[in-house]
């Protein structure tokens, strides 16, 4: 029976990898699941405030997003470091606001440009100079719908 | 000799390739955050055409925001600066105060009745003025705990007018805005929350920020 003889005797037998994969397929699988496709890259600081009284946006509206914070770290020598607003990808000023409303009416169907939300997202350390000049030029183009995307959490300890 | 099986295929890469797919995931996503506090502009009026609402001082429960993130409350003829974690009881206080007389009387209130502060819940107006140098923190607070207050007002009421549901103000409008919730549930649910809405109104108004 020399033919089936094992060839070592001592030594630990190696792990096997085979469920390796499966395991890895279900985080991606998680991670599909749980997450979007960002829809900007950001070139600020974006850490939103939390808050416990919220409600979520409807998602079968259409919604428009604004950013405002501190330009990050490989931005400050081009854009300084004072408060910024982001439109789709570019880093605008307020009175660009308006035109951004526009554009993005445009792109919907004539029977949802009432139920346009803009959700703000702005920065927890951003002071309300900047947001309020949004807002005003939001009153102006008559998007009233706002929402202050917020994460959950307690609002006091902010 | 026996026949030979199939040879296995090596699966040794395939991890690698489900490591590749795992990373450009978590690059490219975002948990996404689609919740937060809505609120409703003012039209856009000019200054020219604006009337003037009159309102009486007591009814008006005054914030003012300050730089250095201090809250000023004026209300019932008095100012204090307050703190943040006393806004929601003091918001709750004020507009269920229910001082009015007459026909101002409030009957869903079940405040101090001090003639000094708010009438009734239709009249009583929450107002919050901001510094361009307050923080967002601090002004997504106040906005929050002045939501809070009329929502444990509203959810007090919807609990009293209709107990059958078993639920408040905030899990009703949660179920009326799940996809899930069948049509019919969501009308009679509308028709409620409307309801509510109509008995106890968020009169808030924002002023425009100081310094320019």
């Amino acid at each position: 029976m020399s033919k089936f003889k094992k060839k070592k005797d001592g030594g630990l037998p190696p792990i096997s990898t085979a469920s390796l994969p499966d395991i890895v397929f279900m985080l991606l699988f998680f991670f599909m699941v749980a997450t979007v496709i960002k829809e900007d890259n950001l070139k600020i600081q974006n850490q939103l405030p939390k808050a416990n009284q919220i409600e979520k946006l409807d998602k079968k509206k259409p919604i428009s997003y604004i950013y405002i914070g501190k330009p990050s770290a490989n931005y400050i020598d081009t854009y300084g470091t004072e408060d910024r607003i982001q439109l789709n990808d570019k880093l605008q000023s307020v009175e660009q606001v308006q035109a951004f409303i526009a554009a993005e009416r445009a792109a919907l169907a004539e029977e949802l440009v009432p139920t346009l939300t803009v959700s703000l997202k702005v920065d927890r350390d951003a002071k309300m100079g900047v947001l309020t000049d949004v807002k005003q030029e939001l009153r102006k183009t008559n998007a009233l719908k706002i929402n202050y995307t917020t994460k959950k959490g307690d609002a006091v300890s902010n | 000799m026996a026949k030979r099986s199939a040879p296995e295929v090596n699966a040794g890469s395939m991890a690698d390739i489900a490591f590749l797919l795992l990373i450009f995931f978590l690059v490219t996503t975002d948990i996404a955050t689609d919740s937060g506090l809505s609120r409703k502009l003012p039209p856009w009026e000019p200054d020219a055409e604006q009337e003037k609402v009159q309102i009486k001082e007591k009814n008006i429960f005054a914030l003012t925001l300050n730089s250095n993130n201090q809250i000023l409350l004026t209300s019932a003829g008095d100012s204090e600066v307050i703190a943040i974690k006393d806004l929601r009881a003091r918001a709750f206080e004020f507009l269920d105060n229910g001082g009015g007389q007459g026909e101002d009387a409030c009957k869903r209130c079940k405040g101090n009745r001090d003639p000094k502060s708010s009438d009734n819940l239709k009249k009583a107006v929450i107002s919050l003025a901001n510094d361009r140098l307050t923080d967002y923190k601090t002004y997504i607070t106040v906005q929050n705990e002045i939501i809070a207050a009329y929502n444990d007002i509203r959810n007090r009421e919807f609990k009293k007018d209709y107990p059958k549901l078993e639920m408040n103000f905030v899990e009703a409008t949660e179920m009326y805005q799940d996809p899930v919730t069948d049509v019919k549930v969501k009308e009679s649910l509308k028709e409620k929350l409307e309801a509510i809405k109509e008995v106890v109104p968020q009169l808030f108004s924002e002023a425009e920020a100081k310094r320019d």
